[in-house]
């Protein structure tokens, strides 16, 4: 005899399997897979979050009431930036003139926010180009690879060689100082970050799969780039350009401060800060206000940043 | 090493000669002529002036002069004051910058490391919270609002220091405090982060569980590896020291390199520019090769991978 037909006798002996040993359970056919928390994709899991970043949440609603200000302040002031009283010189801060007049009685306040418009605009544009420029080129060198790369690596180590803010003033020379020629001259010299942040990251994004698939379908160079990698890319470029922001800001003040910013009477804060550390021991509010103003937008977009770092990157956090 | 450090001199001397071209190049896309006076000039003048900078000469000549000058340590003279040559204004103003610039950065790379490595060590304590509260202040606070503000209230309210000017050791104080600020907030931002990052890797637990005490531990492995990333940021810092701090030198009215900067651009003296800018490269340049020779040293995964 054999074992299969001893077992199978067995398995027919003592299992006998009736309806009323089971109970059907509807909830399975529905409850089962259903998933308890809601799907989130991976920017609605960041924006929770951020939303959780009690420091953050608020910097960025002092953001944006700071450039609402500076759109609309300049709008609806009852005084011109550039508007002149000579009966109002040098006043301190009144309920007519807010942050107080300058040496030729124009309105602090005013000038402050236009200003902002000024300055902000100058950064979001510089880090917008600079950030351009780094993703184009990092992601090329990144891309092909060998001798293109080492050639492109190259010239941006010829470029960091020396301190930025002195190519800066070089180029700002060769164009006139100006508002168009400080976007170019800081962008055109602070892309080399965003470079090699990107090709790094295009280099581990080579070998994925999404990519040889794309790439068997037929897909060119740049369609990869932009359409496969830079997605999948975005959270560390989304943080370099909130880091750029604030660095832009500085480098416009900076400028003012050395006669390289932009020309009279458009009202910069790095130009308001300079013209008032001049009569920082007579008037000193003419400083303490436009300062103030870059102390808290830095303090914001840094917060911001430290937020949005911990959200689009928990592993960051510290 | 030794081939390490040859190749790295090479590609030295290729970036300086580089730079050198480039900053020259620009210097001679500045739209309008030299010389360009309200007053009306006799062409011959000005022919004469062409002539004796050697202006009248085509491009690539004067590019070849300039560059054999450059050999000779000869970086050019003042378009403006009379006499006056770019190294004789970098060896006056580079005391002065280098006592602000070391001071700033040696007081602050210590304290800076001090007060990261205490906030590292315990973790979510008092000190924690100051320095990443000190940190976020120092990159939200532009150095010359700091700058101003230390001088109103010590040298103009309390008198303590004197407000401007640079006369003997009590005149250094106040700026070398300003420069001081930003790199305590830099370095104990920076030493922190590599604190916490060296205490999750492996050797550290290795250390403890062979039973090293924890001031060992801290002494032998957690410091000594936590300091590599300091020593990348020394070489643009130690060159950031010798060129001066435009903003503080000019709050202070510090004689130093960055003043003379200042001067030379509101100046429009373009060949004491280009001759200062040319010198500022070459300072940061060296310093970022002694940087990469000294992590070499210290870290040989470097030298391996170069």
């Amino acid at each position: 005899m054999n074992e299969n037909a001893c077992t199978a006798a067995l398995v027919e002996e003592e299992i006998l399997l009736t309806d009323d040993m089971f109970v059907k359970d509807d909830s399975a056919y529905t409850d089962a897979d259903k998933m308890t928390r809601p799907s989130l994709s991976y920017w609605q899991d960041a924006w929770r979050r951020f939303k959780e970043n009690k420091l953050a949440m608020a910097s960025a609603v002092i953001l944006l009431v700071i450039i609402l200000l500076a759109i609309f302040q300049p709008m609806f002031s009852q005084y011109e930036y550039d508007q002149t009283d000579y009966f109002a010189i040098n006043q301190g801060p009144t309920a007519a003139h807010v942050f107080g007049t300058d040496e030729l009685g124009r309105d602090i306040f005013t000038r402050c926010w236009m200003g902002a418009r000024v300055s902000l605009s100058i950064a979001l544009v510089v880090a917008l180009l600079s950030g351009t420029i780094g993703i184009l080129y990092g992601g090329i060198a990144g891309y092909f690879g060998g001798l293109a790369d080492n050639i492109m690596m190259r010239f941006c180590e010829l470029i960091a060689s020396i301190p930025q803010m002195l190519w800066v003033v070089l180029l700002i020379l060769v164009m006139k100082p100006g508002v168009f020629p400080i976007i170019i001259a800081i962008g055109a010299t602070g892309w080399i970050g965003m470079a090699r942040l990107f090709r790094g990251q295009v280099f581990s994004l080579k070998e994925s799969e999404y990519v040889m698939a794309s790439r068997t379908m037929g897909s060119g160079s740049l369609w990869i780039i932009l359409k496969h990698m830079l997605p999948n890319a975005m959270s560390p470029i989304i943080l370099s350009m909130a880091n750029a922001i604030p660095g832009a800001i500085f480098s416009e003040s900076f400028l003012s401060y050395i006669g390289l910013g932009v020309p009279l009477p458009t009202p910069s804060w790095g130009m308001l800060c300079s013209d008032g550390a001049n009569k920082l021991l007579t008037y000193p509010y003419q400083l303490v206000f436009p300062a103030l103003l870059i102390c808290i937008t830095m303090l914001c977009f840094n917060l911001m940043g430290d937020g949005l770092r911990d959200a689009l990157d928990p592993r960051m956090r510290q | 090493m030794l081939r390490y450090t040859v190749k790295r001199f090479l590609s030295m001397l290729l970036t300086l000669f580089l730079v050198a071209t480039a900053t020259f190049f620009l210097m001679h896309a500045i739209p309008g002529q030299p010389f360009e006076v309200t007053r009306e000039t006799p062409e011959s003048v000005k022919e004469a002036m062409m002539a004796k900078y050697g202006l009248d000469k085509p491009l690539f000549e004067q590019y070849l002069i300039y560059m054999k000058n450059l050999l000779h340590g000869d970086f050019g003279v003042s378009m403006k004051y009379k006499g006056q040559t770019v190294t004789g204004t970098v060896t006056s103003g580079m005391p002065a910058s280098a006592v602000i610039g070391f001071g700033g950065v040696i007081l602050g790379c210590l304290i800076g490391s001090v007060l990261g490595a205490l906030a590292a060590l315990k973790n979510k304590g008092f000190v924690d919270y100051f320095v990443i509260v000190l940190a976020i202040l120092g990159v939200s606070v532009p150095n010359f609002v700091f700058a101003s503000l230390i001088q109103r209230i010590f040298a103009v309210q309390w008198k303590l220091f004197p407000i401007q000017g640079w006369k003997g050791l009590s005149y250094a104080v106040l700026p070398i405090l300003a420069a001081t600020f930003t790199n305590i907030a830099h370095y104990a931002r920076m030493l922190r982060t590599s604190m916490l990052d060296t205490m999750g890797q492996d050797y550290i637990a290795t250390a403890k569980s062979k039973g090293l005490s924890q001031s060992e531990i801290v002494r032998k492995h957690m410091l000594r590896n936590s300091f590599l990333p300091l020593v990348t940021t020394l070489g643009p810092m130690l060159a950031g020291c010798l060129t001066g701090n435009f903003v503080i030198e000019k709050i202070f009215n510090v004689p130093g390199l960055g003043q003379s900067m200042i001067l030379a651009i509101q100046n429009s003296d373009y060949t004491m520019i280009m001759g200062l800018t040319i010198i500022f490269s070459f300072i940061s340049i060296i310093g970022y090769f002694l940087v990469d020779i000294v992590y070499g040293l210290v870290d040989p995964r470097i030298r391996i991978a170069g």
